[in-house]
């Protein structure tokens, strides 16, 4: 058997405020495929931005041993240097650059400053016959889908020599037959000496390619698995994954009972979308839900299993493109075509990426809460100032958003402080349906505490609640209902009684086959 | 005339607790100045300028005869900078203005000289004619989802050759003299025999008592709405300043031939938009497609209809711009209106604008073009050529600007 090629011993990365990883060790065999798995927040991304140089050595703790060398990155360079090449989720292609210019973008080949166009085309050639993909290596890659765009990726780090390949969740985007194709190149690849770690969340592609299995949570170690025994069961897996106890970080819930006979206040019927640029990709497929008033209802799943896109593609076909599926509100159809309608119809929806989708950084606190209704603190198209501040004030004090003034830019504020901005803007629009994506993300206990106790009030004020979150212990502290999603279609509907942490996570890293 | 309308938009009430004592008023009047940094900067760079070429040229800059000439010369460049502050907060350019100027200037002069119409009509025609040109580039731009830089680079070269299409190359002239009255006159002399202009005065004081009036409205709403108002002390030295600072402008403009009918319409413009960026919807939707276009997209903002209105307020400022300009020369000429989308352009972000949007307000843009004007005239007097006046020009846009970013970068947002 052979030696381990890394060793990752006790690493401790701090963010301000936040303890990312409080001790992961990790030891990959040589010549290995090694998957990484954990829920959302686990630490996979961070341990492997520090393995790669992306947090440089100083900024971590712990020590870093490749082929038996200590090893001291200070960026990706010299871990690229070393052999250790990372291919993030998000591709980092330029798109209207060839594929054998993004082969070989920083690490030309040149004498001089001029590119030898010859040689680096024969090489490119040579390189994508490797990776299996059958394109001239002279086409844009914006030409290629994502599929093949993921190829053009592996085969840039072939050319620096790879020695540990690290894919961070590398089928997320893709679609089966793409998704099945890399897994076999990986194993190719395997073949051809070169490890492998590889994020995934799918246990049944963990069981397809890895040899073992480190499993993270909080930011630690649990343990690590040899795939192949016989003892490593998905339950296993997934008992490592979950397995936190749930202390008393939610505010006391009367479960709700819905009326019977009263339609739901809303309902999704056999919602489809196709992907905005990928046409024959269904990010949503055939889901079909229903929240009634009062009643908080948990949608479960990983990432890239399609939950923010069925948000916002029913909150005014603000993703992808529309392939049938109807809204009802109250039994009645209603349209959501625009944000305007879907708003007017006392639908909202709160972003999970609060910086980029539900704030302006760079206004005030007092007029990001007063954008979606502006209409409210306005008469004949003016805005009356003193009202919108006391709404302002109101939001304040009632949401306790610490600021020193309503007039402060919101950029300022802490994390959980822009989150009850963005909450407050939305309560404020006085919607009957609230859609909150992931209101909880990368705020502070405390603060997770006070939203919890906002997202309480608000159904017990008779509004219907969709909450999307991937931190299984929230959902079960909160919700009446939980359905669960994977790769685009819902595997599961469950009670408050019925759901557990294990169950859920089944029904989440279930793939299309195992559904049907 | 800045501090006319100081008001407008000078932004957020210091949120004071209400308590400052005597030594504690110049804290909360610096912890204002911090606050406002942009505004208040630029206001008093403006009045470092002044200062420096007054006292460089022995005072012939303040003189009310110059004071008055500055005022007319700079209209139409601050009329541009207005509808240009809007389309840079809103996240856009426009580089068409000055040949938009030019083009309506040469309809002007094609409708009153070569066809004889009757001047009010040619003027609601010429309005109209900028709010459709800027209505065709506004839809490519919201609708058409062409950048903004590219229409209008588009509008430049377009509306410069149909200038010289429609005046064959000539320059065509002189306009009605009721409309040069109008435009480039003064206010008329009514009342009793003084030294002063008696209307400048008594509008001067009008507006004194306007201002004083509606502070005092806004402070007693604040109040009534239990919101955090500003001591009392700090509050009285705002309106002393702003009375006096009128009342300087006033008797300036009143000493020679009374207050130029142009800066009536400036200050129309000014406190217009002023409220409509301030208090309007529309005007806080204009900041927030520019400010986060996504985020305003799902707040549920129209940012289509409002890029386009947009624009096509660009267009009509612009008819009005080259309306002015063209009576004030009496002739429309090819030529006319070189540079001014950049001048408009350097006033905007002198006073305050944001390359990525989101940021400025219309006081500010105002501001920026009083600076740019009071260096042009004061240089003119002291007899610096027009060679170093761009070179200086030039230097003091990058100065602003880097000290903003500057500024920024300290307070760390």
């Amino acid at each position: 058997m052979a030696g381990p090629v890394l060793e990752m011993r006790s690493i401790v990365k701090t963010f301000p405020g936040v303890k990312a990883l409080s001790d992961v060790s990790l030891t990959v065999r040589r010549g290995e495929v090694h998957a990484i798995c954990g829920e959302n927040g686990a630490g996979k991304s961070t341990l492997m931005k520090v393995l790669s140089g992306v947090h440089p050595h100083g900024t971590y703790e712990g020590e870093i041993l490749f082929e038996e060398e200590v090893c001291r990155f200070k960026d990706i360079r010299a871990s690229e240097e070393h052999g250790i090449v990372i291919i993030h989720q998000e591709l980092a292609l330029v798109p209207y650059l060839s594929i054998a210019e993004n082969i070989f973008l920083g690490n030309e080949h040149a004498t001089r400053g001029l590119i030898n166009w010859n040689e680096t085309l024969r090489h490119a050639t040579e390189l994508l016959r490797r990776v299996g993909l059958d394109e001239h290596p002279e086409t844009r890659v914006a030409d290629i889908g994502v599929g093949k765009q993921q190829l053009v990726e592996i085969a840039k780090a072939l050319s620096k020599r790879v020695k540990l390949l690290i894919l961070d969740e590398p089928t997320a985007a893709l679609n089966d037959e793409d998704s099945g194709k890399l897994l076999d190149l990986i194993l190719q690849l395997k073949e051809q000496g070169i490890t492998a770690i590889i994020i995934s969340h799918k246990l049944n592609e963990i069981r397809k390619v890895a040899d073992s299995v480190t499993i993270l949570r909080d930011g630690r170690t649990i343990e690590t698995l040899d795939v192949k025994a016989p003892e490593t069961t998905e339950d296993r897996i997934i008992s490592g994954m979950v397995g936190r106890d749930l202390e008393h970080r939610f505010p006391e819930r009367t479960p709700h009972h819905p009326e019977e006979g009263a339609a739901p206040a809303l309902e999704i019927r056999n919602w489809t979308v196709h992907h905005p640029i990928d046409q024959q990709r269904k990010v949503v497929d055939d889901v079909s839900l229903t929240v009634r008033r009062g009643e908080i209802v948990g949608i479960a799943g990983l990432m890239g299993a399609g939950r923010t896109e069925l948000a916002m593609s029913v909150f005014g076909r603000t993703y992808g493109r529309h392939a049938g599926g109807t809204v009802l509100k109250d039994g009645r159809e209603i349209p959501t075509r625009t944000v305007p309608e879907a708003v007017g119809h006392g639908i909202a929806y709160v972003t999970e990426d609060r910086k980029h989708y539900g704030l302006n950084l760079i206004d005030t606190v007092h007029r990001n809460i007063s954008l979606s209704a502006l209409g409210k603190v306005a008469r004949r198209g003016v805005v009356d100032e003193h009202e919108e501040r006391q709404v302002a004030e109101g939001f304040r004090a009632s949401m306790s958003i610490k600021t020193p003034t309503v007039f402060e830019p919101v950029g300022k504020l802490s994390g959980g402080n822009q989150q009850k901005v963005v909450l407050s803007k939305w309560i404020f629009a006085g919607p009957e349906v609230l859609i909150l994506d992931e209101p909880t993300r990368g705020i502070d206990v405390g603060a997770k505490y006070e939203i919890y106790t906002v997202i309480d009030r608000l159904a017990a004020e008779g509004k219907a609640v969709v909450f999307i979150s991937s931190e299984l212990p929230e959902l079960l502290g909160m919700c009446d209902r939980i359905y669960t999603m994977a790769a685009g279609r819902l595997t599961g509907e469950f009670s408050r009684a019925e759901a557990s942490q294990e169950s859920l996570m089944r029904q989440m890293t279930k793939d299309k086959e195992v559904s049907r | 005339m800045s501090t006319v309308t100081d008001k407008t938009p000078a932004a957020a009430p210091p949120g004071g607790n209400g308590t400052g004592g005597g030594a504690g008023l110049l804290r909360l009047m610096l912890d204002g100045l911090r606050r406002n940094m942009r505004q208040y900067g630029m206001l008093i760079a403006l009045g470092l300028i002044v200062v420096l070429f007054a006292v460089w040229t022995e005072g012939d800059l303040l003189l009310p005869r110059n004071v008055s000439n500055l005022v007319v010369q700079n209209s139409y460049i601050l009329i541009l900078a207005i509808g240009m502050m809007l389309v840079i907060i809103a996240g856009h350019i426009d580089l068409s203005v000055g040949s938009l100027t030019a083009f309506v200037g040469a309809m002007a002069a094609v409708f009153m000289v070569r066809n004889d119409m009757p001047w009010p009509l040619a003027v609601v025609l010429c309005l109209a004619v900028g709010a459709l040109a800027g209505a065709i580039q506004g839809w490519f731009i919201a609708y058409g989802g062409i950048p903004s830089f590219i229409v209008t680079l588009s509008g430049m070269l377009t509306f410069r050759g149909l200038t010289e299409i429609f005046l064959e190359g000539q320059t065509l002239g002189p306009f009605p003299d009721g409309l040069v009255e109008v435009t480039n006159g003064f206010l008329p002399e009514a009342g009793p025999e003084t030294n002063y202009h008696n209307l400048t005065l008594l509008l001067g004081l009008t507006l004194i008592a306007l201002v004083v009036l509606q502070e005092v409205r806004d402070r007693r709403r604040q109040q009534e709405f239990a919101l955090d108002v500003p001591p009392l002390k700090l509050f009285l030295v705002k309106l002393v300043a702003l009375a006096s600072a009128i009342l300087v402008v006033t008797m300036l403009l009143a000493s020679y031939k009374g207050a130029p009918s142009v800066l009536l319409l400036l200050g129309a413009l000014l406190v217009g938009f002023g409220y409509v960026m301030r208090n309007a919807v529309i005007g806080r939707h204009i900041y927030a497609i520019g400010g986060n276009l996504p985020a305003a997209k799902l707040s549920g903002v129209r940012d289509k209809r409002i890029t386009f209105l947009v624009f096509l307020n660009m267009g009509m400022l612009a008819a009005l711009a080259g309306l002015v300009y063209a009576t004030r020369l009496d002739v429309a000429s090819p030529k006319a209106g070189l540079n001014f989308e950049l001048e408009a352009i350097a006033a905007a972000f002198i006073g305050g604008a944001s390359m990525s949007g989101g940021v400025g307000t219309v006081l500010g843009a105002v501001i920026g073009g009083l600076v740019l004007g009071v260096l042009n005239n004061g240089m003119n007097l002291v007899g610096i050529g027009s060679d170093w006046q761009q070179v200086i020009k030039g230097l003091v846009l990058l100065a602003a600007v880097g000290f903003d970013v500057w500024n920024k970068r300290k307070v760390g947002s």
